[in-house]
């Protein structure tokens, strides 16, 4: 675990020492700003139609209206971002020659990932936190549900782990960033839309569609309902990014 | 303390080294010879478990680079081709890291460091952002790195290339400085590294081993002829047929304005070489021995497995 821990003190040390986290976040946390306007404000002039009629009235709900499209908005913002700070993490060694410093040290291949991992890990947990701020506004002004919205930020969470392992596995396939974050982009995109696709399919396929879409998985988080199924296969999806990317920087060593 | 035996390397149809053996006994410096593209950092790269043969065995201290690869890291310092420094770094921050990727416990890390850098004679730029210093200083932090965490083996790959005279002659008498307490194999295409620093070398052409031994047995094994160049002002030609006459002399070869003479080992001319050109007045301009018998070991070799 140490040694996991040197590799991510060292990517966290370059992506703070570096611009890059404080561009990525800035930029995350400004786009974030402005769907939580935006949305609030819908919120607001709706709710005052609402309030209008009995009915409607209790139909209000900020959770569903006000938390579920932020945390889609998120989502799709992660997807733009998440590629541009993990690309770096294996094709800059691979391209300044420090690799070979790192497979001839006394550590693992698999500490040497899974320290990239955590290091990119503890960015989105940072940033995600500073969104935070905005939910705290919601709770002191109105009343929310406090456990669906932190099923939304765990899906965000889970969701960004997969794209991270994602972004990892292609980094180790180039030595050129700007590849490694269009492949990673690409794909990500090609997992989302992949839903689309099962609404013209039926039976056995629509499923397995739907299970594979990337976006599928987080819909029910994001209206508070916890499934294992939902759990399950963000952490396959990221174990099995984190596995391919072993793969790749092995057989690379071994050919 | 190193060795390799039978090692093979290819990739894919190219075979970059062909059964490869030698032998580097604990506290020596030897040298990996050989020109571009002859194996000798796919050689070292095998030794540092980066690369895995294709046949063969290398063992370094009592482990098996294969079998036991991570108990030979520990206790080898590398210094590859390509400086794996990270740019943003400064020198102490980089071999930090460098000392806990080693595993340098906490406590002695520091210590370690500040020797590493007093070593290497990075104090004057020791908070620099890696990116910031010369290519002299950072080919220093490269060595630096292969030195922090004091290892029995440390293997360098080119450490001298890229850099001014004077600092080649810092790095060389640095490397020299860790004879004894360290042993070291180097690679270079560059021969005076090897004669001013080595024990022993190991040349190589193309993959194959052309020769190696310690740099005594080498030259005994060529040094049966010994040469010089003369240099005269006037009738260059006329100096060649009476040299050629000199009693010990066995060949003497025109070259533009500079005479190459030969002779047998004991027999040297040089004296009566100086008195005819004095004599005849030619006027001697230069009179010196041609270079030592290990450049036209490598020369041969090197260009032989050219003309093949």
């Amino acid at each position: 675990m140490t040694n996991t821990w040197i590799i991510a003190k060292k990517e966290l040390r370059t992506y703070f020492t570096s611009p890059i986290a404080y561009v990525v976040m800035t930029v995350f946390l400004v786009l974030v700003g402005f769907f939580f306007y935006s949305l609030m404000y819908w919120f607001n002039s709706q709710s005052m139609q609402m309030a209008q009629n009995q009915y409607y009235a209790s139909q209000i709900n900020i959770n569903q209206m006000l938390f579920s499209p932020l945390f889609h908005n998120i989502s799709i913002i992660l997807l733009l971002m998440l590629p541009l700070l993990t690309m770096r993490l294996f094709a800059e060694e691979k391209k300044i020659g420090t690799e070979e410093l790192l497979y001839t040290s006394p550590i693992s291949v698999g500490e040497i990932i899974l320290g990239k991992f955590i290091a990119s890990l503890l960015v989105l947990v940072a940033m995600l936190a500073l969104t935070g701020l905005l939910a705290v506004f919601t709770f002191l002004y109105g009343n929310p549900e406090l456990s669906s919205v932190l099923m939304g930020y765990l899906g965000l969470f889970l969701l960004g782990a997969s794209f991270i392992a994602i972004g990892l596995f292609f980094s180790s396939l180039t030595e050129n960033q700007i590849v490694a974050a269009i492949l990673t982009f690409g794909s990500l995109l090609l997992f989302w839309i992949i839903s689309w696709a099962s609404s013209a399919a039926t039976g056995f396929w629509k499923e397995v569609l739907n299970y594979v879409s990337i976006f599928q998985h987080f819909d029910n988080l994001t209206q508070g309902i916890l499934d294992t199924t939902d759990v399950v296969y963000y952490l396959s999806f990221a174990f099995f990014g984190l596995f391919l990317t072993h793969t790749v920087i092995q057989s690379r060593r071994w050919r | 303390m190193i060795a390799v035996e039978h090692l093979t390397k290819r990739y894919g149809d190219l075979t970059a080294v062909r059964d490869l053996s030698f032998k580097v006994d604990k506290g020596k410096i030897w040298g990996l010879l050989g020109p571009n593209a002859a194996g000798k950092t796919t050689t070292m790269r095998i030794l540092t478990g980066y690369l895995p043969a294709t046949d063969g065995t290398a063992t370094v201290g009592d482990f098996d680079v294969f079998a036991q690869g991570n108990e030979v890291k520990k206790i080898l310092g590398y210094l590859p081709e390509v400086l794996p420094l990270y740019p943003d770094m400064t020198v102490t921050e980089y071999l930090k890291f460098i000392a806990s990727l080693k595993k340098i416990p906490a406590a002695k890390a520091k210590e370690s460091v500040a020797k590493a850098i007093r070593i290497s004679g990075l104090d004057s730029v020791k908070g620099r952002l890696i990116k910031n210093i010369s290519r002299g200083f950072k080919q220093r932090v490269g060595i630096a790195q292969a030195l922090v965490h004091d290892p029995q083996v440390i293997i360098l790959d080119e450490p001298t290339i890229g850099l001014d005279p004077a600092q080649i002659i810092e790095v060389r008498s640095l490397i020299k400085s860790l004879r004894g307490s360290h042993t070291i194999i180097l690679s270079t295409h560059i021969l005076a590294d090897v004669t001013q620093t080595c024990d022993g070398v190991v040349i190589i052409n193309e993959g194959r081993l052309m020769a190696s031994g310690s740099l005594e047995e080498l030259t005994a094994s060529v040094r049966h002829k010994d040469g010089a160049v003369v240099k005269v002002r006037r009738n260059t030609a006329e100096a060649a047929t009476e040299i050629a006459r000199i009693p010990g002399v066995e060949k003497v070869q025109r070259q533009d304005a500079e005479l190459k003479v030969e002779w047998k080992t004991g027999q040297d001319p040089r004296d009566e070489i100086a008195r005819l050109c004095l004599d005849r007045q030619f006027g001697l301009l230069e009179l010196r021995p041609t270079a030592m018998s290990l450049e036209d070991i490598y020369l041969k070799i090197v260009s032989g497995g050219a003309d093949q």
